[in-house]
């Protein structure tokens, strides 16, 4: 099988355990092992620094009872839901900051990965901030124990209503998900499984200091029959039932391999053989999601061909990713927030439990000529002509809509070029495009992006300018 | 290949109308421009943030109505009545008129089972046609659009979202509609040199990967569905075909302005999506909503009116929705909270009865302070699919759902 260049594997490698990689970085790595490049990438990724500035804020509840007694009015009110969600904002600007920052970059990704799995969308900042320290501390970790970290997160808890499932009324709302879309899938389980393991769930909430309780006296301590097993079980025994399930790791394994490998995983033996291989490590590991990435990662057919520059990269994936590549600073959160919305991503508002619908469904008419203009926009600071809709929920209108603050946006030009020193001008848009373009660059491509080159330009606005166009081409919506 | 074949599919997925010599454009546009609907377009009126129903058709006979909202209900003098039960919002004097010209259908309690009470999980169960206990990732129109797609190829331009960004409710998986603010900026976007040149590169099918080779098609579509409707649109000259219908001059009015424009120069579409703003009133309800609703039925009445003018008024059915109706009580904020059944309108296509479609809302069968639903929003779904677009209903929702008789 021919392969890409050993620069594309290495980028390759960078694309889908991060989000890219600099110039520098892979000039400096040409010739370290794949092995070791992933040994450091863990390596890289042990620390865990959490993300932080939330402050804890009123219960919807108490302020209802404050607007009540006239201690606060409207405008109070209105002050405090949009100062809850600018936090919610610094946040996800904090995060794509770490994303971006190229250290420590696999447990950003995996952790995206996880909240994508774990979708979940709250109002109360501190319950954001707590969830989204959460799947980056166990981002790496034993699967098992995330999946019982999250279960308890508050913001889990308040998503999928949880605090309504009481021993007398259930809801059988988290029961559900957690098998349809956290562990099993659809198809492994009952009805009835589900109405037993909401039972075994009641009691499970948290309080107004966004921490779990259990509320003993709301819990239904009967026996309950889940999966053919019966036992007075709890919610800590239904996760390690769902964990003893080996559908349990086929499915998350899956998941993981459509994220790092291949969106529309192929139906042939060879491909299900490699997910019966990785499936079984996976659970025998007792769930080891560093040692089932490292697998992936080091295999030989990972690089292979088909699977190179064959993934369309989601909005948050494309905007770190020219981030990091050109050691991008946004002096504004704004902006982030705004390329995010238009494109239908916005870290922390998933449009549902399932989360964001992945692969071609980014692209439609409008998205790829938005995506094709962004070059534009971030580095040359070009107007922005359209506005994302609004969503409806007046509680989220602080993500305004318009397209500001692109102009104060500054790129580390000088370290950028610096890495393309040795390159004689003649194969500048070459050397650039096997750097910035996991598919190789077509002729008439080629051709249109060194249209966008005056004569008389200086280097450095040479370089600027293919840069921008090839970010502009449709091959580099796919990493 | 057949020679038909070929010059069908030079003409629609490879490349862009401005390099096709002008006896296949000529070709192209007559198969283009016959109607595959029979002539009947859909225009279909979102609002978003879950519209209070109760205040905008108001059972104006209603005790429980009055006694659960003291500040915000509408005093029965006030109601534009319909019949002796309901009647419209004072801010709707005319959508009154176009009721009272016999062109109105007002559908009470639509809703589905286990109603969701957020705005965006309820929006998707609407776009999608889902079960609320089930996630798609295609829309209910973007299916629609699948569904037409042929041996030639897909025509995003059969459905289009007048707006900078397209809605889930729109896309197929196959194919996904068209998000266009106006023609001519679309047009703009896809002529500067670089995205026309790259609109028009040919892909190697074999070689390289599958999805650079879906960009490559989603690009030229784009563009020769934008240098379609904007060829189409400005018949003469540059000029997009204007309408001699006054608007308001509101978005909704330049948007619905927009599709008539469209409409009136010929466009082979058949379903025009629109979304507006605003409804989420916790706070401070009444001038808020009367505004919207003000907005909303003046700029129909607009349009209407220009349809008629036009006389395409049988051949144009416009439906408004929101993602759900409010709280029969109302808050401490003067407002109102996420609830669930909704009224749905059906305004022009000739329609019958052309009248209130069903019973009022039933304030004492509430489920938990919510209105209980008793037409399931898929049931009008469906019957706009087969009996108004001439579709295949049971393909596009995944199962057969009874049609109501209003078309």
């Amino acid at each position: 099988m021919d392969k890409r260049s050993q620069q594309q594997q290495l980028q390759h490698l960078y694309w889908r355990a991060c989000f890219g990689a600099t110039p520098a970085l892979i000039q400096d790595e040409r010739k370290t092992s794949i092995r070791q490049l992933v040994k450091k990438l863990l390596k890289d990724s042990a620390a865990f620094t959490p993300l932080n500035g939330a402050e804890q804020t009123d219960r919807r509840k108490k302020l209802r009872g404050l607007v009540k007694e006239g201690a606060v009015d409207r405008n109070g009110i209105k002050q405090q839901i949009q100062r809850q969600n600018e936090q919610i904002r610094d946040l996800n600007a904090q995060w794509l900051d770490r994303m971006a920052s190229g250290e420590g970059v696999l447990r950003e990704k995996l952790a995206f990965f996880w909240h994508n799995h774990f979708a979940c969308r709250v109002r109360n900042p501190m319950a954001v901030q707590q969830y989204v320290n959460t799947i980056r501390q166990h981002a790496l970790g034993k699967f098992g124990d995330l999946l019982m970290v999250v279960s308890k997160e508050p913001a889990m808890l308040q998503f999928l209503n949880n605090q309504q499932n009481r021993k007398n009324a259930p809801n059988e709302n988290f029961a559900r998900e957690v098998m349809e879309l956290f562990t099993l899938g659809r198809g492994n389980y009952t009805e009835h499984d589900i109405k037993e393991a909401a039972r075994a769930f009641t009691g499970w909430g948290f309080n107004a200091e966004t921490e779990f309780v259990f509320r003993p006296r709301q819990h239904d301590d009967g026996a309950k029959t889940i999966f053919g097993k019966t036992g007075d079980f709890a919610g800590e025994d239904v996760i390690q039932l769902l964990l003893a399930q080996k559908q349990t790791a086929r499915f998350i394994t899956t998941k993981l391999y459509r994220f790092l490998v291949d969106d529309q995983p192929a139906t042939d033996s060879t491909t299900t053989k490699r997910l019966d291989t990785l499936t079984s490590q996976f659970y025998a590991s007792g769930y080891d999601i560093a040692g089932l990435v490292q697998t992936i990662l080091t295999a030989d057919w990972f690089y292979e061909n088909r699977y190179v520059g064959n993934r369309v990269k989601s909005p948050v994936e494309l905007l770190v990713g020219m981030q990091h590549s050109l050691n991008i600073t946004f002096p504004q959160k704004q902006p982030l927030v705004f390329v995010q919305k238009t494109l239908g991503q916005v870290l922390f508002y998933p449009p549902n439990v399932a989360g964001w619908p992945s692969g071609r469904n980014w692209i439609d008419s409008s998205s790829l000529l938005f995506r094709m203009k962004l070059p534009d926009v971030i580095l040359k600071a070009a107007a922005v002509s359209v506005r994302p809709k609004e969503d409806g929920d007046v509680n989220t209108q602080v993500l305004d809509r318009k397209g500001n603050g692109f102009a104060n946006v500054t790129a580390d030009w000088a370290t950028f070029n610096n890495a393309f020193s040795d390159v004689p001008d003649s194969n500048l848009p070459d050397a650039l495009a096997q750097f910035l373009l996991q598919q190789p660059l077509g002729k008439a491509q080629r051709q249109l992006v060194m249209q966008r080159l005056k004569t008389g330009e200086s280097r450095p606005e040479q370089i600027k300018n293919l840069t921008v166009a090839l970010m502009a081409l449709p091959e580099y919506q796919l990493c | 290949m057949k020679r038909r074949d070929f010059l069908q599919q030079s003409g629609l997925t490879v490349a862009g109308t401005m390099l096709i010599p002008n006896f296949l454009k000529a070709f192209e546009m007559n198969r283009l421009a016959t109607p595959v609907t029979g002539g009947k377009t859909l225009v279909i009126v979102q609002l978003s943030g879950g519209n209070d129903g109760l205040n905008t058709v108001v059972p104006f006979r209603n005790d429980i109505y009055y006694r659960e909202r003291p500040t915000l209900a509408i005093p029965s003098e006030k109601v534009l009545k319909l019949n002796d039960e309901i009647g419209l919002n004072p801010a709707m004097e005319s959508l009154k008129s176009l009721y009272d010209d016999g062109l109105v259908t007002v559908v009470n309690n639509v809703g589905y089972p286990n109603p969701d009470r957020s705005h965006f999980r309820s929006m998707d169960i609407w776009q999608t046609a889902s079960r609320s206990d089930q996630h798609l990732s295609t829309g209910w129109l973007g299916r629609y659009l699948d569904a037409n797609c042929s041996g030639s190829g897909c025509l995003p331009y059969q459905a289009i979202e007048v707006d900078d960004t397209l809605s889930l409710a729109l896309k197929g998986k196959q194919v996904n509609g068209l998000a266009m603010l106006d023609p001519k900026k679309l047009y703009n976007q896809t002529q500067n040199s670089f995205v026309h040149g790259l609109a028009n590169v040919k892909t190697d099918h074999a070689a390289g990967s599958d999805n650079l080779h879906y960009l490559y098609k989603t690009l030229a579509e784009t563009n020769s569905s934008a240098a379609y409707v904007y060829d189409k649109a400005g018949k003469f000259g540059n000029a997009v075909h204007r309408t001699q219908g006054a608007y308001p001059a509101t978005e909704l009015g330049n948007r619905l302005k927009t599709v008539s424009e469209l409409i009136q120069s010929g466009v082979a579409t058949s379903v025009y999506y629109i979304s507006i703003s605003g409804f989420d009133t916790h706070i401070n309800q009444p001038g808020q909503q009367e505004r919207l609703l003000r907005q909303y039925a003046d700029a129909v009445k607009a349009f209407m009116g220009d349809m008629k003018a036009t006389n395409r008024e049988q051949d144009v059915l416009l439906m408004t929705f929101s993602e759900f109706g409010r709280r029969v009580k109302q808050n401490a904020s003067n407002g109102t909270d996420h609830g669930t059944a909704n009224n749905v309108f059906l305004i022009g296509g000739d329609l019958r009865p052309g009248k209130v479609f069903n019973e009022a809302p039933n304030l004492t069968n509430l489920d938990e302070g919510d209105l209980t639903y008793t037409v399931d929003f898929r049931t009008i779904y469906a019957s706009l699919l087969r009996n108004w677009l001439k579709a295949d209903d049971v393909a596009i929702l995944g199962q057969k759902f009874d049609t109501l008789n209003f078309v």
